[in-house]
């Protein structure tokens, strides 16, 4: 008799199976454990906190009386962060344009890669010395500007667009670029009209994930632009920002200035939830899946 | 088919001297190169070949190979894959070079102009010498309409009749009815062997005078693949072709003469026909027979 059996699955297997999904599945509920202890606290005690006069009000710094709310520290973070964006999404397109346009696997691009990799491992409070040393102490255009943290910030982001940006570029079919040269184009036309447009969405979407990103950071603010309460649309003078209020509210002796720090954490993660939600759409819509 | 305004078309080609290509130091020719041209169905010029020889960095794909094109004729390259066809086919408009650590040496002449000479623009070639590709590839981010126009705005022609040059190219893809009413609609949206007709329709509207095509016919349905080669036999009236084809029936039905290459080399060039009745050489005589593929 040569017939095949089908078998059913042994006992054995059938508890095996049953441990290594039990075991991984414990194991990523486990790792939630912290991120869910984090949004609950925030949520707890941060939404205790908002008040319409709490997104109306700049801080008032007295010990006594009206604390204040964090009015100037949301406007001080939108534009930090919008001029850091200005100066690191054009250079950092510029440098994966450059690498993979132009530069493709020669010594020096594979060099820039390189270096690329080690700034996107450089800590934060690495970039807020420096301008600390550049431009501060150096006292090029007064000490303390908003300017400052955002090149500081702009340092941060240049890596992470340059990179996330390389990936895009490399995913533009080279048909397209064939036959855009083949139609008698000069690269920098077939760069500006075929390969940006096609990569946009994806650009948008590295260039967002990069924002989000420095928009948490203190660091590299804590030595740059410094803190005041005031608000101030002058970039050229100091500026409050959401990291440093809640740097600074955290370490107070009142409840009422830690629960501010609260405040203005929970406020931070929604405005960075924000954009990230935005790169996310944006990302769907895109053409381009890695 | 035989065309009976041909003869009319080489005429009036005749006393305004064939234009040149440009040389990169000279802007001022450029500049002339794109004045207001409407592209006007014009004759196809013949493309030489003098002891090529092309290298994918220490490979060496292209042997001595040395062949003429004749104008506003139909020239198929066969051969097995891997035979060189197609990189010679990018020799012709120097798209080899775009390929890392690619290079080529000998002589390749549109007409009697060098394309490899010292300082000729490579844009300029390219818009004399048009390419179709194995897989069409609309630009995903353009209507129909800009897909076609395209080939004016990469090519920097300027002050050219846009619409009436988009619908002449149209019309000469035989696409025209198919898509006039939905001209703003995304080119991708359109079937494969609408979308290759789409991009012929693009390198037609730069007004070139050699169209070479890499297999454009692989990729689509034998309907689809029909259409594209009553085209050709159409285009040939106005434009030299050069096909890449691995299919020999295709070879047979729409070209003049054909030409086999095996590893690397030309083995035979004949007029169609004769390739496939009477070869020459045993080599041919295998592949033609279907000995080997």
């Amino acid at each position: 008799m040569s017939a095949t059996t089908l078998q059913g699955i042994s006992v054995r297997r059938r508890a095996t199976d049953r441990v290594a999904r039990g075991v991984t599945l414990a194991l990523t509920l486990l790792a939630l454990v912290p991120l869910f202890l984090v949004l609950y606290y925030l949520l707890k005690e941060g939404l205790g906190a908002f008040s319409v006069h709490f997104f109306t009000t700049d801080p008032t710094g007295r010990f006594l009386g009206d604390p204040g709310g964090i009015r100037s520290a949301i406007v001080g973070t939108a534009i930090i962060v919008a001029l850091a964006t200005a100066i690191a999404v054009p250079l950092g397109i510029g440098v994966a344009l450059y690498l993979v346009e132009y530069g493709r696997r020669s010594f020096f691009a594979n060099t820039v890669r390189y270096f690329v990799d080690v700034m996107t491992g450089v800590p934060s409070v690495m970039f807020g010395l420096f301008i600390y040393i550049v431009l501060v102490v150096a006292h090029i255009g007064g000490t303390f500007a908003a300017w400052k943290g955002s090149v500081a910030l702009a340092l941060l982001m240049l890596p992470v667009v340059a990179r996330s940006s390389e990936v895009v570029l490399n995913l533009v079919p080279n048909a397209l670029r064939e036959s855009a040269l083949a139609l008698g184009a000069p690269r920098w036309r077939v760069i500006f009209r075929v390969v940006l447009p096609t990569a946009l969405p994806g650009l948008m979407t590295g260039s967002m994930l990069a924002i989000a990103r420095a928009a948490g950071e203190t660091a590299p603010l804590l030595f740059t632009v410094a803190f005041v309460n005031g608000i101030s649309t002058d970039v050229g003078q100091q500026m409050n920002s959401l990291p440093l209020q809640i740097f600074n509210d955290v370490g107070q002796a009142q409840d009422r200035l830690v629960q501010r720090a609260w405040g203005a954490a929970l406020t931070l993660v929604l405005m960075i939830l924000f954009v990230t939600l935005i790169a996310r759409l944006v990302q769907r819509r895109s053409g381009l899946q890695p | 088919m035989t065309n009976p305004d041909a003869p009319e078309r080489v005429m009036s080609e005749e006393p305004t001297s064939a234009p040149g290509l440009a040389q990169t130091p000279a802007p001022a020719a450029r500049a002339a190169a794109r004045a207001p041209t409407a592209p006007i169905a014009k004759t196809g010029r013949s493309m030489t070949l003098g002891g090529l020889n092309a290298y994918y960095g220490a490979t060496h794909a292209i042997k001595d190979v040395s062949l003429h094109y004749p104008a506003n004729e139909v020239t198929a390259m066969i051969g097995p894959s891997g035979c060189g066809k197609s990189t010679v086919l990018r020799c012709l408009n120097r798209m080899h070079e775009e390929i890392p650590g690619a290079r080529a040496e000998g002589r390749v002449a549109l007409d009697d102009l060098e394309i490899y000479g010292d300082g000729v623009d490579v844009t300029s070639v390219r818009r004399a010498i048009g390419m179709v590709f194995q897989k069409p590839n609309p630009f995903p981010t353009m209507s129909i309409f800009d897909n076609v126009a395209a080939g004016l705005k990469l090519a920097g022609i300027k002050g050219a009749h846009t619409k009436e040059v988009v619908e002449r190219s149209l019309r000469g893809a035989g696409l025209w009815d198919e898509v006039k009413d939905r001209l703003s609609q995304p080119g991708m949206g359109l079937s494969g062997g609408q979308q290759q007709r789409l991009c012929i329709a693009r390198t037609i509207a730069v007004a070139p005078e050699v169209i070479l095509m890499d297999e454009p016919c692989s990729a689509l349905d034998p309907i689809a693949t029909l259409k594209i080669e009553e085209l050709i036999l159409e285009l040939k009236r106005d434009f030299t072709i050069i096909i890449v084809t691995h299919n020999m029936q295709q070879a047979a039905r729409v070209s003049d003469t054909t030409a086999f290459f095996y590893l690397g080399e030309l083995i035979e060039h004949a007029p169609t026909e004769m390739l496939f009745s009477t070869p020459e050489h045993a080599r041919t005589e295998e592949y033609v027979t279907g000995k080997f593929s």
